[in-house]
């Protein structure tokens, strides 16, 4: 579905990154595993990829410096002369309650999960325009849809995201660069992991399907709207959430 | 008639689609070329490209003629 397309995926060391670059790599795709920090994690990817006969490389870059970025999407172009598909999904928490939250976890998560989001897409839009082609997919969160106690910062970064896919789809869609956005609810993750059996109990009860969701679960999704199955569809947010939220 | 000029012509000419007679020192790319946003932002790259240099935001802003995109070219090359 994939072939030869080459793939830019930030934050694919683990979780749904990497389940994205897994799936991407399956179907053809030349894969760029962006991390920041976890470049054990990130190789292994890479090496996954490999084994199975698929090309990929890492490239560490902090997707909120503006010259990180742009090293990655140079670097990225060079190493497979094309950049054909970008995936925003880098992301951080660093939960509390509004009234304990500090201006730095405010910050660090706008930083990461919103400013991240902008800083990559402005760099990879000059190759895709030049292709007259391309595929931006923003990882959101079904919470910066419906809200949620205790994460105004990752709230207001993924509500965010939301916004600026639109904006951007509206932006580029005369050079036929589609800009949509996926919105997972509750993914089994490590970010999850890190959620309380009392707070895992009370979201199962708000999803209807009744289950956590999968990593590649996601990743389908992404593959779709990176594919030519979805050439009709641009500014969209589409939700992986078991229908939690409706 | 300069060096610069004539491939700054003909990468508008390519890029806008235009008559070659039509861009002149004076033309302005959003009035007399009926370039949009999106293909001034498209032409800066591309002369950038041509012309092997960063044109910064702020200075492609002020970029409205032809001969304004010469000018800067010429003087920052």
């Amino acid at each position: 579905m994939l072939k030869d397309q080459v793939a830019l995926i930030t934050g694919a060391s683990r979780g749904i990154g990497r389940e994205i670059a897994l799936t991407f790599a399956s179907k053809g795709a030349k894969v760029v595993v962006n991390y920041s920090g976890s470049e054990a994690k990130a190789q292994e990817v890479v090496d996954q990829i490999v084994a199975n006969g698929g090309e990929a490389i890492k490239i560490k870059a902090n997707v909120s410096n503006e010259a990180d970025v742009k090293a990655m999407v140079k670097e990225t172009v060079k190493a497979f002369g094309s950049l054909d598909v970008l995936v925003n999904n880098a992301g951080i928490t660093r939960d509390n309650l509004l009234m304990r939250m500090s201006e730095a976890d405010f910050d660090d998560v706008i930083d990461i999960n919103l400013k991240g989001v902008f800083l990559c897409t402005k760099a990879v839009t000059r190759q895709m325009m030049k292709q007259r082609s391309g595929r931006i997919i923003n990882v959101s969160s079904v919470v910066g849809v419906s809200g949620n106690a205790g994460q105004a910062n990752y709230v207001s970064a993924k509500a965010g995201v939301i916004g600026l896919t639109k904006t951007t789809a509206k932006e580029l869609a005369a050079r036929n660069i589609l800009v949509n956005a996926i919105a997972p609810g509750f993914i089994a993750t490590d970010m999850t992991d890190e959620l309380t059996e009392e707070q895992k109990e009370q979201m199962l009860a708000l999803i209807p399907l009744n289950k956590l969701g999968k990593a590649e679960d996601v990743a389908n999704v992404a593959l779709f709207l990176a594919s030519e199955q979805a050439n009709y569809v641009t500014g969209q947010t589409i939700q992986v959430d078991g229908g939690m939220v409706m | 008639m300069s060096e610069t000029f004539e491939k700054v012509k003909q990468i508008v000419v390519d890029r806008l689609d235009v008559d070659e007679d039509k861009v002149t020192l004076e033309a302005s790319f959003k009035e007399d070329l009926e370039a949009d946003s999106l293909d001034v932002v498209e032409l800066v790259m591309e002369l950038e490209d041509e012309f092997d240099m960063e044109i910064a935001d702020e200075d492609a802003e002020k970029i409205a003629t032809v001969g304004d995109a010469v000018t800067y070219i010429d003087s920052n090359q």
